[in-house]
């Protein structure tokens, strides 16, 4: 699949796929990347060294400084695949340099699919299922 | 989005990784938003200020890219801090949020942006010109350099307005073009305005209804800066109003096109309407004047109510660190301490911690905190004008 290029770099890794939004202020464990969000699709799931799969951002623009500080704390995704990217994590995976690819269906990938995302490209290739 | 050859130097890293990823963000931004360039910023002004607001994740953000040497390259000023820069410990705000706040500032301040932090920055140093583009992010300072100095601005986030300041320069969208700038609703004003409280209560009607568009104003007949500055905040904390123009007083008003609009009548009954609505409490524990930040006018008015009386309940006014100054010299600060009150600068009731100091009720005179106090500060809220809000002993 060809998406947007929203920050660059390349990554592969297992998706984690979640239908609904993330805000990421509040919902996120910054030291391990465990997701804390109460009644969360992904609560109690790592998002650490994963491909993740969400529609779009929610929240606190403070959540653009929670995906920097998961990606400082070695306990940040390797990419994030959006079907939209809006300005909360756009700003917080270019700050925090994680490869980013958005205007991607992401109703075709399923959670434990691996993943390869060449971000530079805007690609997005789901090599296992 | 056209970049210059310059511009594709930085994004290819030749400039070092903090001006190679701030550069990506405003463009990446800019393509989100549809801008067709990057075009050059006179003065920026930076949210994201408060510990509060930042927590520990932006404190190390801004700890980070400072140690890796990011320097501004146009005047920036600062939003509020969540305490008195100086006077905090004597008004109470607790230590380890201080030394918090103060790792922040230094980090500002060794990228070379002044530490004012005010909501006023155009009373305090930063005043753009008519039609300046600039890059500023707190939202009634933005409402206010649009609509009142007709200066242009987007509502910036902290992440891109610090990344306007690094790089000079924002992608080029919303309210840097002229089109973006018109008029779509028309509100006719029938009501006698005469305290700011007014005028707050207004623009928290007319913000909740335009949400983010753009209001044009008939019926008022004269208002001053501290008026206006009032208005832009209620509508700007309602909704989400960057721009609007006042028939007779805004520099735009007669510029921009005024057919097609869709009418919003605000008579008597609105006006008392909007104070019913936005008072949740009575009794208050302190009050809170100064928001936005005060201007000199506005101090010098409270200490003449406060002359010679003491005061039943605290008052906080907030104000910028060079009102504060001017106060001092001029006495309004000793007439205002001896009533019993306090000016506090640098800091404001919204951003500071007050809900962790033991009030409960706040008296407001602003329809932008009336707004913002119930969920930010967990505070029950009395809306009035100044006169009604201070109450003295006999």
């Amino acid at each position: 699949m060809k998406g947007r290029m929203i920050s660059p770099g390349k990554a592969k890794g297992v998706a984690i796929v979640s239908k609904e939004p993330i805000g990421f202020y509040g919902s996120f464990d910054i030291k391990t990347g465990k997701m804390i969000e109460k009644g969360h699709p992904l609560e109690g799931k790592n998002i650490k060294d994963k491909i993740l799969v969400f529609p779009c951002g929610k929240g606190s623009t403070v959540g653009s400084y929670v995906i920097y500080g998961l990606k400082k704390n070695n306990a940040a995704p390797a990419g994030i695949i959006n079907k939209e990217t809006e300005t909360i994590v756009a700003t917080g995976v270019i700050l925090a340099g994680i490869p980013c690819v958005d205007k991607i269906d992401i109703d075709k990938i399923k959670d434990g699919d691996t993943i390869v995302l060449d971000a530079d490209k805007g690609d997005v290739e789901i090599v296992k299922k | 989005m056209y970049l210059t050859k310059e511009e594709e130097k930085i994004l290819d890293g030749s400039g070092g990784e903090v001006p190679e990823r701030m550069l990506r963000l405003l463009v990446r931004l800019g393509e989100i938003y549809g801008a067709d360039k990057m075009i050059p910023v006179g003065s920026v002004q930076v949210a994201g200020v408060s510990y509060k607001s930042i927590a520990d994740p932006g404190t190390e953000y801004l700890e980070d890219i400072a140690k890796q040497g990011a320097k501004v390259k146009v005047l920036t000023f600062l939003n509020p801090a969540g305490m008195d820069l100086e006077n905090w410990e004597k008004l109470g705000f607790p230590k380890d949020f201080a030394k918090n706040q103060l790792r922040i500032m230094n980090a500002f301040k060794s990228m070379g942006i002044v530490i004012t932090s005010t909501c006023t920055p155009y009373l305090a140093g930063n005043l753009p010109r008519f039609r300046e583009h600039i890059a500023w992010s707190e939202s009634s300072a933005v409402c206010f350099s649009n609509s009142v100095i007709g200066a242009r601005t987007n509502r910036e986030g902290g992440p891109s307005a610090l990344a306007a300041a690094i790089i000079g320069k924002t992608p080029n969208y919303g309210f840097h073009i002229w089109e973006n700038r018109q008029p779509h609703f028309h509100i006719k004003v029938d009501a006698e305005l005469k305290y700011s409280s007014d005028f707050g209560a207004l623009g928290y009607f007319v913000g909740k209804q335009v949400k983010d568009k753009n209001p044009y104003f008939t019926g008022i007949k004269d208002a001053d800066t501290d008026q206006l500055k009032a208005l832009g905040a209620a509508m700007a904390a309602s909704g989400a109003v960057a721009m609007y123009h006042v028939e007779g007083l805004t520099p735009e008003a007669d510029l921009v096109k005024k057919d097609k609009l869709e009418t919003i009548n605000f008579g008597k009954k609105e006006l008392e309407e909007t104070y019913a609505k936005l008072n949740t409490c009575k009794d208050p524990d302190i009050v809170i004047l100064g928001c936005p930040h005060a201007s000199l006018r506005e101090i010098s008015t409270l200490a003449e109510k406060l002359k010679g009386k003491r005061l039943k309940k605290p008052i906080w006014i907030c104000t910028s660190r060079m009102m504060k100054e001017a106060a001092d010299r001029m006495g309004y600060t000793g007439i205002i301490e001896k009533a019993g009150g306090s000016i506090v600068a640098d800091t404001c009731m919204v951003v500071s911690p007050i809900e962790n100091m033991g009030y409960k009720v706040t008296g407001v005179n602003s329809g932008k905190a009336a707004n913002y106090l119930p969920g930010f500060c967990k505070q029950g809220v009395v809306f009035a004008n100044i006169d009604k809000l201070i109450e003295v002993q006999s």
